[in-house]
């Protein structure tokens, strides 16, 4: 299933969770925002949104600035 | 003791994170400031290098988090992102900055007093980054932001405070706390914003640019103190013709 994350064409695993997608790559939910077609996902939330073919998903996290 | 928005901070040190060569010396160089609020920007996961995540790093329960919106062009990017810094925990401190010309960095006051009236009103506590308009800051004030922040000259330049004419004013009305951002590049820059009285100032590129920004951090840290005291001892006053320290009586036996 392709799914398109920070600009990138990626694929996902049939019924992946958000959670299980932001682990499988190496990442920290509790320090990850999501965008999920533009709209702003709740921390909770990730468990229970599973992804479906085609979403944007925008993974933002705080970094150094200013 | 420095109130923003009902908190008490000990420290009038602010300091952003960005461009420090190593996540190490960027906490060594917070800790050596004393601050007790640190900056940080939002922007997309790199997803070459998961690893690299400031939040690991920086122990909250020290700091006060203010996610700024640097990167933002519009009043509207800035409320995305506001939003965003919301929505990953990092609470209601917001540092809005809107910057639509990457050449001079310098804010948009139309769209900065939108985002803060939209921000403001979904109980954020916003701390508008502004050119040093006084009537601006006016403004600002009156719709609810829990500071303002003027900038001494634009970012990252170090060139000091340039524009203390309108910092003064700004500080002579204001009933929010005036914290100098952007462009000081020296202690004695510091040291010059808060002796006219400013309440706080925000310090990155010249720490973290630094030689030694562990050194550099303290060095701030005691401008800051240094020109705090100096403003509240009450400065002399300034005049054009000399007046001697030494009594000019009891000089008859030399002549």
């Amino acid at each position: 299933m392709k799914i398109i994350c920070n600009g990138e064409e990626m694929v996902a695993k049939e019924g992946e969770t958000l959670e299980e997608f932001i682990l499988g790559l190496q990442l920290n939910p509790a320090t990850v925002v999501v965008e999920c077609d533009g709209r702003i996902v709740l921390r909770d939330e990730y468990t229970q949104i599973t992804l479906s073919e085609g979403v944007v998903l925008e993974l933002i996290r705080f970094v150094g600035g200013g | 003791m420095l109130t923003i928005a009902g908190h008490i901070f000990k420290s009038r040190l602010l300091v952003g994170t960005g461009k420090f060569a190593s996540a190490e010396v960027m906490c060594r160089a917070i800790d050596a400031s004393g601050s007790e609020i640190v900056t940080v920007a939002l922007r997309r996961v790199d997803l070459g290098d998961p690893a690299d995540d400031i939040m690991q790093v920086l122990d909250r329960s020290r700091y006060v988090f203010l996610p700024n919106t640097s990167g933002a062009r519009d009043a509207h990017e800035a409320v995305r992102l506001a939003r965003m810094a919301r929505a990953s925990g990092g609470g209601e401190w917001l540092k809005l900055e809107v910057t639509p010309d990457p050449r001079t960095l310098l804010p948009d006051p139309v769209e900065t007093l939108r985002a803060t009236e939209i921000l403001v009103a979904e109980g954020f506590k916003v701390l508008p980054y502004i050119n040093a308009d006084p009537i601006l800051a006016l403004k600002l004030q009156e719709v609810g932001a829990a500071a303002v922040m003027p900038l001494g000259s634009p970012i990252g330049t170090n060139q000091g405070l340039l524009t203390r004419f309108q910092v003064e004013i700004i500080i002579e009305q204001a009933r929010v706390p005036v914290i100098v951002d952007a462009g000081l590049g020296l202690p004695s820059h510091a040291a010059e914003a808060m002796e006219i009285g400013a309440d706080a100032v925000l310090v990155n590129t010249a720490i973290a640019g630094a030689g030694d920004p562990v050194r550099m951090a303290r060095a701030f840290a005691q401008a800051v103190e240094a020109g705090r005291a100096a403003f509240e001892a009450g400065a002399g006053r300034r005049q054009s013709r000399a007046a001697a320290s030494s009594p000019e009586s009891g000089l008859g036996f030399l002549r």
